[in-house]
């Protein structure tokens, strides 16, 4: 399968990647890994008048640790989040679900920015991102602004970026010690996709209370969300068995669950509660 | 667009489309055809290479992002004198039947041992999770795949 025609640039700074975004007014799109977007204009689901190539770019494919967490650049790919020692000792449930993004060849290519960007209602690091409360760091609008992760997941592809806008840094709170964390997932064997992910974040006082409670879901509606529900049921609580199945039953509020060849909206809603009292279950565990 | 592309340590300037993808530059305009097209919707693996020492999917690329890029295919993987302990070992083992797979599983191995060199079945098995063999002859490549592990780091059987 080959793509459409279309004219491809490779800027050398951020201001040009924009300048040219701006130029084709809607009818090109940043290339960042190209997981996605190659496949899609492959399909001839994309006809793009051109494509912004980023990888020329200097300075965008970063780690650093930060006062108070990481800072990520946009091109960082899967497989430096994975290998990552700072990302495993800051924010050890980034790296874990970022190794279990596809295959080796994908998280050698797929970015943390075009995972972001392109909005997969399957994708596994937006759970993980929204468990975290990351934030997105964007250039390219009248003003820099900065895109909490649950304003940044709007629908199926579509996320809260402009047109024009490129993110130009991920900011990832460290996870507070004492905290326990679980990335669970079915994948779609072929794709290694998320018929469902559910990313979960929890600590306990010393009693044994859960005091915080982080829990968002993928894979299972147009646009991975955050258990509130269940983060509200399991705050104050302590996490046994019987507590942590009650709240899992409770991540399935809200969502319009997905029906198509993976799964039946009635079978993601069953996985959405499963795969919740299993990373509460992890989670909880591995509090230390 | 004109691209400058290392291939096995022959460099060439060719002009391309945009829209070229890098297994068909590297097939079709370098006449390397080891390098095959399994599924083209980046899902078999067959046509993995690597460029600049990653392992990668050629049908999931455009030749244009491969400008200035080092890419070793299957035919840059033996010398001369010897085959590479991932292709020795494939034979030994009969890590094939039909062989369509086979470039592609060997580039992904080559990655895959050189990051964990003491790799268990199951990382074997999750190392090759991006590379389908129709011929379901998964037992033998993982068996190859441990042995050419253990070639690598220096054992004999």
């Amino acid at each position: 399968m080959i793509p459409a025609a279309f004219e491809y640039h490779a800027p050398k700074t951020l201001r040009q990647a924009v300048a040219t975004l701006r130029r084709y007014d809607g009818e090109a799109r940043v290339l960042a890994g190209g997981m996605s977007l190659v496949p899609m204009m492959k399909l001839r689901l994309a006809n793009l008048a051109a494509v912004v190539d980023l990888a020329k770019i200097d300075g965008l494919a970063f780690i650093d640790e930060t006062a108070n967490g990481l800072a990520i650049g946009p091109m960082t790919t899967h497989y430096a989040v994975e290998s990552s020692d700072v990302v495993r000792r800051v924010a050890p449930i980034l790296a874990e679900t970022a190794a279990l993004v596809g295959d080796v060849q994908v998280r050698n290519r797929g970015t943390i920015g075009g995972s972001v960007a392109h909005a997969d209602p399957a994708a596994d690091l937006p759970a993980a991102l929204l468990a975290l409360e990351a934030t997105f760091i964007v250039a390219g609008g009248p003003r820099r602004r900065t895109i909490r992760a649950d304003k940044m997941f709007v629908d199926a592809y579509t996320s809260a970026l402009n047109e024009g806008e490129i993110i130009t840094e991920v900011r990832v709170p460290a996870m507070e010690s004492g905290t326990g964390w679980s990335y669970q997932k079915l994948a779609n064997r072929a794709s290694r996709f998320a018929v469902v992910g559910i990313a979960a974040l929890v600590a306990t006082d010393e009693a044994g209370a859960c005091t915080r409670a982080r829990v968002a879901v993928t894979g299972a509606g147009p646009a991975p969300v955050r258990a509130r529900a269940t983060e509200r049921y399991l705050v104050g609580k302590q996490l046994t068995p019987a507590n942590i199945a009650k709240a899992a039953a409770r991540a399935t509020n809200g969502i319009e669950f997905l029906g198509d060849v993976h799964g039946s909206p009635e079978y993601r809603e069953h996985l959405t509660a499963e795969l919740t009292k299993r990373a509460l279950t992890e989670a909880s565990e591995r509090i230390g | 667009m004109k691209i400058n592309v290392t291939i096995n340590g022959e460099t060439r300037t060719d002009d391309v489309e945009p829209r070229t993808l890098l297994v068909h530059y590297i097939r079709e305009m370098r006449g390397l055809t080891g390098t095959h097209i399994g599924c083209d919707t980046s899902q078999c693996g067959a046509c993995t290479v690597l460029v600049d020492g990653l392992a990668v999917k050629s049908c999931t690329m455009f030749a244009v992002q491969a400008d200035d890029a080092t890419i070793q295919t299957i035919e840059g993987v033996a010398t001369d004198e010897a085959l590479h302990p991932v292709q020795e070992a494939f034979w030994l083992e009969h890590g094939l039947q039909c062989g369509y797979c086979t470039p592609g599983m060997v580039m992904t191995l080559m990655q895959v041992l050189e990051r964990n060199p003491n790799p268990t079945e199951a990382d074997v098995r999750r190392g090759i999770a991006g590379n389908l063999c129709r011929c379901t002859g998964y037992q033998n490549i993982v068996a190859s795949a441990m042995r050419a592990a253990e070639t690598m780091r220096g054992e004999t059987r």
